[in-house]
């Protein structure tokens, strides 16, 4: 299944070799869940502080168990930041 | 007892200097800084007065913690009533200036009058003297700043002063401190130059010794800067990446403002983002930050430093601007670029190093091109207006001239002084001005976050973000997440962030820390340093105290719960596509709320109760 995946700040490290500053297109299998997601990447718990679906918080870790993705679901993920 | 107890009264008109002590029956009941200073403006001015007038008086304020060993204890606030505003104005800078008033033996300056001719205030220790400033008059922030360091001749000398936009009227110049940090917001630099008086200067070497219980003090701001060492936001997200990482969270997440406000979400605001400023450019394989950088006595150290690409348009024939300087901050990189549509990274750092070079806010700088810019676009500006300039939404050659525009002074330069207000009125547009109270929004649009749309119609100063900065809980999940589409306990969640707010803003200390640092970390600090019991209950019934006292000061001046508004445009236009598709402001459904939980009537008058409660 196709989808993609924007890491930012100091989890861009982390993202798989490409072209885009922030975002890939990357294949999972069906039936992944946002939290499989975040642990394929080596991303912890406390890293994973904002985690957006297509813009839209998925904030606990039941919510990240529970969210199975969809095709071309965008996942957003920052570690803890803050500014203003 | 941290406070030097001694302010200094310079009365402009008469030309004089005298010391007299601090009140300490207020020092105790509004600490310091932002709240003490209120406390002396509400009792010296009018309300009503002129804020450009001699009636009106500025205030430089220090903290109790302003020059001690707590982390980030370094801040000073100017305190009047803004010309832009013509509601109670403070606006609070870093840097190392407020450290040096305090050295100096000063809790506190009062400015009252204007002076015949340009001045500028020399401090060194007891010794204090108006002296000549015509020949500063007419300079940039930054020339001031060199000359009276040449005068002086002495590295430590700390420099506040205005710039050129200052002295022409610019309705929105800020102080512009140690060259790079402001006091930016309501115009309080433009009421220093009413005052004819161009700088202060001040030199101290007294130190701040008089902490009230020094072991206690020690280890509470050694406990706290243990905090902000261990937190991944001050410890290792802000000195990395400043504000400005915020720039794709907020665009991610449906709540970046962009065109003046006429939607949320930009295209370019990935080029603007403090991940971009990272990045090696093409020409010189540089990137646009240089280093990081820090205030006194911080221990976050968020600020940045920056240098534009020599080759780039804005500077390729102007060498002064090809060295290192004061670098972009979310709000500022998002007023200058996503409301007025330009990504261009070097074309916006050009412009805020404009921004501290002649001292203005570039918020409403950026804000008020914003609206010129859709005005042009709708055909109420053509070229005509605008001296040749076409001024096109995402354009940076237009944004980079309007802004020289503003700095010379003259042509569409003096339309731009006006801010988005005066200048959507001028031409008969009032409703494409993004403001309240006539001051303009900060970088979160309050129609994908419901809270800090209440607390910008209901800031003290006009719309201002670090005046109850929900935004930490209602986008960032500090202390707590909380829905941004929700409105239910909202008013609660603004009242909490504004009171403590102005806790932090009267102590000495940057706002930065509430990051890391919740009230119990803040209190202890405060009762080391500060004779009596500053426990965290009485810390946020003094914030709720000062948030009061200007609130006052507002009624009195005319403000009505008629000015506790929104634009249409953010009630009424929904925000199309994204993630908070279909969102307008829901503002009537918290301010009743707000009104009653604190303690005001349905008309946003303080009840007698309530100032009985506060002890008003």
């Amino acid at each position: 299944m196709k989808m993609y995946i924007e890491l930012y700040a100091s989890l861009m490290p982390l993202l798989p070799p490409g072209k885009e500053r922030f975002r890939r297109e990357i294949k999972v299998d069906d039936g992944t869940t946002v939290q499989q997601l975040i642990e394929q990447y080596q991303i912890t718990d406390e890293q994973a502080h904002i985690v957006l679906v297509n813009g839209h918080f998925v904030c606990s870790i039941d919510d990240r168990n529970h969210k199975i993705l969809e095709t071309d679901d965008t996942v957003s993920i920052w570690p803890p930041v803050a500014g203003g | 007892m941290s406070w030097t107890q001694k302010i200094l009264r310079v009365n402009l008109t008469e030309g004089t200097c005298t010391a007299e002590a601090l009140n300490m029956q207020w020092a105790n009941d509004y600490l310091g800084q932002r709240g003490l200073a209120s406390k002396y403006l509400t009792e010296e001015v009018d309300p009503k007065c002129d804020p450009l007038s001699p009636d009106n008086k500025m205030i430089m304020a220090t903290g109790p913690l302003t020059g001690t060993m707590a982390s980030t204890g370094g801040r000073y606030s100017v305190i009047t009533k803004g010309p832009l505003t013509g509601a109670i104005a403070c606006s609070n800078s870093g840097g190392f200036l407020g450290a040096e008033f305090k050295n100096a033996g000063w809790d506190m300056l009062i400015f009252e009058g204007k002076s015949p001719e340009p001045v500028y205030l020399w401090i060194e220790n007891d010794k204090t003297e108006l002296r000549s400033a015509t020949d500063l008059w007419g300079k940039s922030a930054w020339e001031t700043d060199d000359i009276l360091h040449q005068v002086h001749q002495d590295p430590q000398v700390r420099i506040a002063c205005v710039g050129r936009t200052a002295e022409a009227g610019c309705l929105y110049s800020g102080v512009i401190n140690d060259k790079h940090r402001a006091a930016g917001r309501s115009g309080v630099g433009t009421v220093m130059a009413s005052k004819n008086l161009k700088a202060v200067a001040v030199r101290g070497t007294l130190g701040v010794g008089n902490i009230n219980d020094m072991p206690k003090f020690v280890e509470a701001i050694n406990a706290g800067k243990a905090v902000l060492a261990e937190n991944a936001v001050t410890g290792q997200g802000l000195p990395t990446y400043g504000t400005q990482v915020l720039m794709n969270v907020i665009n991610g997440v449906g709540a970046l403002p962009a065109r003046n406000m006429k939607n949320a979400g930009f295209e370019g605001a990935e080029n603007i983002s403090g991940e971009a400023m990272h990045e090696p450019r093409a020409s010189d394989g540089k990137p646009n930050l240089t280093t990081n950088a820090s205030c006194f006595g911080c221990t976050i150290a968020c600020g940045r430093i920056s240098t534009i690409d020599k080759t780039h348009f804005s500077i390729e024939n102007k060498p002064e601007y090809w060295g290192a300087s004061g670098g972009l901050e979310y709000e500022a990189a998002w007023a200058l670029g996503a409301d007025t549509g330009v990504d261009d990274l070097d074309a916006i750092t050009y412009v805020n190093f404009l921004c501290n070079e002649d001292g203005f806010d570039p918020i409403t700088f950026g804000c008020t091109v914003a609206a010129a810019m859709e005005m042009f676009e709708d055909g109420v500006l053509t070229t005509e207006n605008t001296g040749g300039i076409e001024l096109k939404f995402g354009s940076a050659e237009a944004f980079v001239a309007a802004a020289e525009a503003l700095c010379s002074g003259e042509g569409f330069g003096q339309d731009l002084a006006l801010g988005s207000k005066r200048l959507c009125d001028k031409y008969g547009r009032p409703e494409l001005s993004m403001t309240v109270k006539g001051q303009e929004f900060p970088a979160y649009d309050p129609r994908g976050i419901q809270g800090i749309g209440l607390n910008y119609a209901t800031s003290n100063r006009g719309a201002c973000h670090v005046r109850g900065y929900t935004v930490a809980s209602e986008i960032l999940g500090i202390p707590v997440k909380t829905e941004q589409t929700d409105t239910d306990g909202k008013p609660e969640l603004v009242k909490a962030f504004q009171d403590a707010t102005a806790l932090v803003d009267s102590a000495g200390l940057c706002l930065f820390t509430t990051f890391a640092w919740g009230m119990d970390n803040i209190a202890p600090q405060i009762d080391g340093a500060c004779e009596g019991d500053w426990s965290v209950e009485r810390c946020l019934e003094v914030g709720e105290r000062i948030w009061n006292i200007e609130r006052q000061f507002n009624n009195d001046a005319g403000f009505t719960s008629n000015d506790d508004k929104l634009p249409k445009r953010l009630l009424e236009e929904a925000i199309k596509g994204g993630p908070t598709d279909g969102q307008v402001n829901r503002l009537g459904d918290m301010l009743p709320k707000y009104y009653e939980i604190r303690g005001w009537t349905d008309k946003g008058e303080i009840t007698d109760e309530t100032k009985q409660r506060l002890s008003l």
